[in-house]
């Protein structure tokens, strides 16, 4: 079973879900036992939902929308003069 | 070649997505609704190219990236890597027990100490070789593979860039919640 040193060495690659299903188990099973590294996964987890919360709060405006379907038409025209 | 309204239709959902990074990328809301634009309108142009069943989300964001290197770079202003000095691994989290009154995980003391707005302005300030990673990992849940492979860089590369992004942000997150006087001196 991973020590804590070995488990914080992974907590990038596990909050990722870049690690295989045997690493996982491993991690897993330390972190049951271990307060101290589930505190620090469980931060680490939330720090990263924050992050991506804040960053995808504001909404696209209507104006975007109606300047890509606008771009869209432009090329349509195209293929039609091509055919 | 993929079927030209379904790519328009497959293409359209990922708008917000593309525009929410571009306004992290650029910092305004103008420049963000252009390179969105752009990026569609480069997209459809290039659409004979796109080879069905492969990453669409992934093929965008890839123009989304080149698009503003090319284009809107050069008028950022952002700290270089070279200017930072090396964060401590768990910055933050070392430093949670001077963070005032805050329990065990607590998320919504998590979000009163850290507001959406002093994330997006701490993400928005980090040197552009850690803002790219961290948008499409971190934001926009791209694998490393996949990341790598929008920025052109090897998975190590990917991997180092976000470990180091992420503890420059935490210190930046660290910085204002100290200015806030949330934060007590202790040294």
């Amino acid at each position: 079973m991973a020590d804590c040193n070995e488990t914080l060495k992974e907590l990038d690659r596990f909050l990722d879900n870049e690690l295989a299903s045997e690493a996982i188990s491993d991690l897993s099973s330390h972190l049951e036992g271990c307060v101290d590294c589930q505190q620090t996964f469980e931060f680490h987890a939330e720090l990263r939902n924050i992050v991506k919360l804040s960053a995808k709060q504001e909404p696209m405006p209507n104006s975007l929308i109606t300047r890509i379907q606008e771009c869209f038409g432009t090329d349509l025209q195209e293929d039609l003069d091509n055919s | 070649m993929a079927d030209k309204n379904q790519f328009t239709t497959e293409a359209m959902q990922y708008a917000q997505s593309l525009y929410s990074t571009a306004l992290r990328m650029t910092r305004n809301a103008s420049d963000a609704e252009d390179l969105v634009q752009e990026t569609y309108l480069k997209a459809f142009r290039s659409f004979a190219s796109f080879e069905e069943g492969t990453n669409l989300k992934a093929w965008l964001f890839r123009i989304l990236t080149n698009t503003f290197i090319n284009t809107y770079r050069s008028k950022q202003r952002r700290p270089q890597e070279s200017d930072l000095g090396s964060v401590e691994d768990l910055f933050l989290y070392k430093r949670l027990p001077t963070l005032a009154g805050l329990s065990d995980s607590a998320e919504e003391q998590l979000l009163d100490l850290f507001p959406a707005a002093e994330v997006r302005a701490a993400i928005e300030n980090l040197p552009e070789t850690f803002l790219l990673p961290m948008l499409l990992n971190d934001v926009e849940g791209f694998s490393y593979k996949e990341v790598a492979d929008i920025l052109e860089v090897p998975i190590g590369t990917v991997m180092s860039r976000l470990h180091r992004g992420r503890k420059t942000m935490q210190e930046a997150l660290y910085d204002y919640a100290s200015k806030r006087h949330l934060i007590s001196e202790k040294d």
